[in-house]
């Protein structure tokens, strides 16, 4: 900063410049810097809160949202959105126990029926994130009418599958992606770390991952500039699935039973408002992975702040709200 | 030339005569279909959805979008189910005060702080059924059965529910009111285009606070005759309502970017939808087929799924034409 005085009339360029790369520098940093503070208040005034444990319990109660999140980063960077993901989880996790538990095709040897199963329910989700692409690019329908048919049909389609019951299982194989650890880390928590590293090198280092913004951008001109528009809405919804996919079998894994009622219920909401909150434009064209990663972090601490100070949850979402305002409120006058 | 005009009047009347051939379908099929039991039961139970949808309709005609009706709807339950022991004037009063607060917050947001409306409502939605929660204590709260609130929601009028008649003077309002109205037409203007509206010195900031406004009294509205058809407030009911809201005001042939829309084919949306379910229902009763209460979000998924690529091939030849 230069070392103007607030009440100068003349604002002469470098100072102008001056502020606005400031306001720019808080909106960027803003949720970061609110996550530290955060951490900050519960090293100091929240009991145990410096232990491993703690870091486990809240990773691994994030993950599912991030690993979602990341899907609907790449979907909100084209300026699109997806209202379905919940659905795509709870059928990736109504299909996962059909395929290994041998309801349809008795499977003998264990380990070859849990890969199917995963790979098949993943894959499922996924071609039915790529449906939604093909809604939305074949008939120009919006983002948000085009996805919010598989979210009303998609849950129907989970429950129909398993007549709204419960499917429990005991199943070590399969289980590790929610209970499993890897070098004493939580299995679905490298999963996430995983995905947040490379959707982040896509997003800002690959062709691909121009494309994407481009077509957030400027629809028109990244047609007009040779972007395949259509594939690259194709490929964003159904990394989206793919990723709802994912989450599902975590969500299970960590449950042990699959009931399609529930799996993914809210999560749509819970993974927009952490991408909005991490600093990606809903308007497309400007997207942070890792902020994404900040945003969830941020909303789930908060929430673990207020529960471990013996505040309710309930309050813990006006919180919440009044947080996910202040913390887009804040991106935008970065912009201003 | 004649058949393109016809095929625009088939889109723009298609959500009615979707809804006439089902009742068709229904009253051939089934005895009882269109006997007053049935009719009551379905006109009461779906009059709640009607009220959500008719405030959606309104703020998406201003290409916004309110997905906080559900929380407010469970809010309004609550706050009226805690002022039922005061008399039915007392707990609705309260029940639509409480939706007004919450559609108020919206607008102002909205406007003043320019967040997008997606963004803002989401917000909303947590913070109403944060307050539903915390108000009810975790539980659905009884209302009082002696202050005769519940007849609010279970009584007739002249045979005809109340909640029913409740949900038909709103409807008549808001098509008096967007038809006939300079704030109706404003509404339409906005969505439109804004910035022109802007430009020729609508007043945009104040109608889109009102429409939000208008939907947060709506819900909480619907949120009395929850608390009221099923004698408790309930903070977790409402989850879902938002995107049941948007689907019937879209399928009623409401475009979501805004500037054009009906009241009447919002009602025959929420209908049509509702239906899916009782025809399903009467379906079962006949033996031939049994299909699990789950295949009616199937179903409506298709419908929306149906509608939304008709819609667009429509748009798409107005585009070419």
């Amino acid at each position: 900063m230069t070392g103007r005085v607030a009440g100068q009339v003349d604002a002469s360029p470098p100072g102008a410049a001056g502020r606005a790369a400031s306001r720019a520098l808080v909106a960027r940093y803003s949720t970061l810097a609110a996550l530290v503070m955060l951490i900050l208040f519960n090293v100091a005034y929240t009991n145990h809160f410096v232990s491993v444990q703690t870091l486990n319990v809240n990773l691994t109660q994030v993950a599912t949202i991030v690993i979602v999140g990341v899907g609907m980063t790449l979907v909100i960077a084209t300026a699109g959105i997806d209202l379905s993901v919940g659905s795509l989880m709870a059928i990736a996790g109504a299909l996962a126990p059909i395929i290994f538990l041998g309801k349809v095709v008795p499977i003998g040897e264990v380990h070859v029926a849990v890969a199917a199963a995963m790979i098949l329910s993943v894959a499922v989700a996924g071609a039915l994130g790529w449906f939604n692409g093909w809604l939305i690019t074949r008939f120009s329908i919006q983002p948000i009418i085009a996805t919010l048919v598989l979210f009303i049909a998609g849950r129907g389609i989970a429950q129909v599958m398993t007549n709204g019951n419960l499917q429990p299982f005991k199943l070590d194989a399969f289980q590790w992606i929610g209970l499993g650890r890897w070098l004493g880390i939580p299995a679905q928590v490298v999963v996430m770390a995983a995905m947040v590293a490379a959707a982040a090198w896509t997003l800002r280092r690959s062709l691909f991952g121009r494309q994407i913004l481009a077509v957030g951008g400027n629809e028109r001109a990244a047609r007009l500039s040779g972007v395949p528009v259509a594939r690259v809405k194709h490929w964003v919804y159904g990394i989206s699935g793919l990723c709802s996919g994912i989450a599902g079998l975590v969500v299970i894994a960590i449950n042990s039973s699959s009931d399609a009622n529930l799996v993914g219920l809210g999560m749509e909401l819970d993974a927009i408002a952490a991408v909005a909150v991490g600093g990606t434009l809903l308007s497309g064209g400007r997207a942070t992975i890792v902020g994404t990663l900040i945003g969830a972090l941020f909303i789930q601490l908060v929430r673990y702040t207020l529960l471990a100070n013996g505040i309710p949850d309930d309050v813990s979402k006006l919180v919440k709200a009044a947080l996910i305002v202040a913390a887009v409120w804040l991106q935008g006058q970065g912009r201003g | 030339m004649r058949q393109a005009s016809l095929i625009a009047v088939l889109a723009r009347q298609g959500v009615l005569i979707a809804l006439v051939l089902l009742i068709l379908f229904g009253w051939l099929r089934y005895d009882n279909f269109l006997g007053p039991f049935n009719i009551s039961t379905v006109l009461r139970y779906n009059s709640m959805f009607a009220l959500v949808a008719l405030g959606m309709c309104f703020v998406i005609m201003t290409g916004g979008i309110d997905l906080s009706v559900g929380g407010t709807a469970a809010l309004g339950s609550v706050v009226a189910a805690l002022f039922s022991p005061y008399g039915t004037l007392a707990g609705t009063v309260g029940g639509v005060a409480a939706g007004l607060c919450v559609g108020a917050a919206n607008g102002f947001v909205i406007v003043r702080l320019r967040i997008l409306p997606f963004i803002t409502t989401l917000a909303a939605m947590l913070a109403a059924s944060g307050a539903a929660l915390l108000l009810a204590g975790d539980q659905s709260v009884s209302v009082s059965y002696e202050s005769g609130f519940t007849d609010l929601g279970q009584g007739d009028v002249l045979g005809i529910p109340i909640p029913a008649v409740i949900a038909a003077a709103a409807y008549v309002v808001g098509s008096i009111v967007l038809n006939l109205t300079s704030t109706g037409r404003t509404v339409l203007a906005i969505g439109g285009n804004e910035d022109a509206s802007r430009l020729m010195g609508l007043p945009v900031d104040r109608v889109k606070f009102l429409v939000y406004v208008a939907s947060g009294g709506l819900s909480g509205l619907a949120g009395v005759v929850l608390a009221s058809q099923f004698g408790a407030g309930q903070p977790v009911e409402g989850v879902g309502w938002e995107l049941f809201a948007i689907a019937s005001v879209v399928v009623g042939g409401t475009v979501l970017t805004g500037g054009i829309g009906s009241v009447g084919a919002t009602l025959a949306g929420v209908l049509l939808l509702g239906l899916i379910f009782n025809v399903l229902n009467f379906e079962n009763g006949l033996g031939w087929i049994s299909l699990s209460a789950y295949w009616q979000s199937v179903i409506r998924g298709i419908f929306l799924l149906f509608v939304v690529i008709l819609q667009s091939r429509l748009t798409l030849r107005d585009e070419a034409t």
